[in-house]
């Protein structure tokens, strides 16, 4: 059996991503996620990798940029104000079809906000927070374990469809210790060729990457197989997980860090005999909005509550998904307040006996 | 263990409440539980407290926030102020005698009052408080078996450090005297 190392969320990220091949970091500090970049500047190098303390996030992101089109694996990680800053970049990275790992350890905004952990930046991670139309993998842990598994997936499509990828976790998660079972060590030259890279073109023909299309029907056309690529990953990339939602007649919402406090309160209803359920989305992007939808089908759930530490982002995609057919009620935190497992036990509670359907956040 | 356990660890930055949750959390993933440490790592840590929850359980961890966890060490009197009414009822309360300065107030909980900064000044180090709350805790709860807690040293520090493991030991050992022998519930 492999032996089990007791890891920060943080670090757990930066050996994953390590293991997994990457081999260049580049990043600026801010709290909740510095142990990324610590472990990278004292990893990075025992692998003859790279890392470098850039200036700003806006030269991170644009170093990972260039070592993206040069082929090889690369990240970042900031948190919720420095990924503001990157969005720019990560609109390139998108347009120019570069694979990357982005990390997000979310806190909560907006603005500088507070160093505590939140969700509120759905919108953003999933809607594109930068210019035009793009979208990114994004995934969305909710134990240390997953933030190793999801990093080395994350890195791995992000590759297979040339398109960067964001891992969404927040400061409660990048802190907080649990045991991982690491996968074994990948080496950078074992991986699939890129013969896109601009590495050099020895001889061959010449290799440009760029975002830019001056010619409307160029950029159209661009677009169209971008569009494409996109509907490729709706159809391939969702994850999720369901937990008692076979008999559920109240099915709650969530996601990383406020999903297991969900479990948790959930454990507590269901002992009281209350049929209430839990679906996970995994990856955030794309949604897995149809295996919800085949839950609602059967017809057993009357009732659905969206919880997250955020004034209400992904209960517009659950909304969506849910399109009607039953209320969907919402409860969160916001400004880096976690709520406890009481405390959805209680909202749970109430829209399980028919009231605060409408309730709102706060 | 059959059932989740929690504990919450509160004291002064510099007391070892972090290192003692992790040792907790570390020897319990040793004896193949699933375990959760999670540290506050907000703007309370430069006042009173720094603190940290760590779960241990047979099965796996929902909710690494806590609202009333079984058991609380408070190695100071900010963190028994902080934390004293957040113990489940007929929990468990170990307080730094040396540093609280005030007695257990609940009566529906089991105290442990220990002084563990004096008995870790005589043993040679205040830094090893943390160690004699932490024997006196596993003393009453059983949650790891001692030997599980150093073998955990012996793999946390880094090896120009384990000169100082014995000095843990003996403080571990002593926290589980006190629990076994001398503390009982200070008279209010």
């Amino acid at each position: 059996m492999e032996e089990l190392v007791l890891m920060k969320g943080n670090e757990a990220v930066g050996e994953a991503a390590i293991r997994a091949g990457c081999r260049f970091f580049f990043g600026y500090p801010i709290t909740p996620q510095n142990e990324i970049p610590e472990y990278m500047s004292h990893r990075l190098p025992q692998v003859s990798g790279v890392f470098v303390q850039a200036e700003s996030e806006v030269a991170a992101i644009n170093m990972v940029y260039g070592a993206a089109a040069a082929g090889v694996r690369v990240m970042t990680s900031s948190s919720s104000p420095g990924i503001s800053l990157k969005q720019e970049g990560i609109s390139y990275l998108a347009g120019s079809e570069l694979p990357a790992l982005i990390v997000n350890i979310m806190r909560g905004g907006p603005g500088l906000g507070t160093i505590q952990p939140a969700q509120s930046d759905y919108f953003q991670a999933v809607k594109g927070g930068g210019h035009g139309d793009y979208r990114l993998l994004v995934y969305a842990p909710s134990t240390v374990q997953e933030m190793v598994d999801l990093t080395g997936l994350a890195l791995d499509r992000a590759d297979h469809y040339r398109n960067p990828a964001l891992i969404l976790g927040d400061g409660l998660l990048g802190q907080m210790m649990e045991p991982v079972n690491l996968p074994p060590l990948s080496h950078p030259e074992d991986l699939p060729v890129k013969p896109w890279a601009t590495d050099g073109r020895r001889g061959g023909p010449k290799r440009v990457i760029n975002s830019l299309y001056l010619q409307a029907e160029a950029c159209e056309e661009h677009n169209r197989r971008l569009q494409a690529k996109y509907r490729e990953m709706e159809a391939g990339e969702q994850r999720w997980e369901a937990a008692w939602a076979d008999d559920a007649e109240v099915l709650v919402v969530a996601y990383g860090t406020v999903a297991r406090i969900c479990r948790t309160a959930l454990e507590g209803l269901r002992d009281r005999r209350l049929a209430v359920g839990l679906f996970r989305p995994i990856a955030l992007w794309p949604f897995p909005g149809p295996a919800l939808a085949g839950l609602l089908q059967r017809g057993r759930i009357r009732a659905v509550l969206v919880a997250e530490m955020s004034a209400g982002q992904m209960v517009e995609d659950v909304r969506s998904v849910v399109c009607g057919r039953v209320p969907v009620a919402f409860y969160g935190r916001t400004g880096g307040v976690v709520p406890s497992p009481e405390e959805i036990g209680q909202h749970v509670t109430a829209v399980y006996e028919g009231g605060a359907i409408n309730a709102g956040c706060l | 263990m059959d059932k989740q356990y929690e504990v919450i660890m509160a004291g002064f930055g510099g007391q070892g409440v972090m290192s003692m949750g992790q040792l907790l959390a570390y020897a319990g993933m040793l004896e193949g539980l699933q375990v959760t440490w999670m540290p506050s790592y907000g703007p309370e840590q430069r006042g009173g407290t720094a603190n940290c929850t760590v779960i241990l359980s047979p099965r796996t961890i929902g909710s690494p926030v806590v609202e009333r966890p079984a058991a609380v060490v408070a190695m100071n009197l900010p963190s028994l102020d902080k934390f004293e009414d957040r113990v489940r009822e007929e929990g468990l309360l170990v307080v730094n005698a040396t540093l609280a300065g005030r007695s257990v107030r609940r009566t529906d909980v089991r105290a442990l009052s220990i002084p563990a900064t004096a008995i870790a000044e005589e043993i040679g180090n205040d830094r090893v408080a943390n160690m004699v709350a932490l024997g006196a805790l596993l003393e009453i709860t059983r949650l790891v078996r001692p030997d599980s807690v150093v073998e955990s040293l012996t793999k946390a520090l880094p090896p120009h450090r384990h000169n100082l493991i014995p000095l843990n030991q003996d403080a571990l050992r002593r926290g589980m005297e006190l629990a076994r022998h001398g503390a009982r519930r200070p008279a209010c």
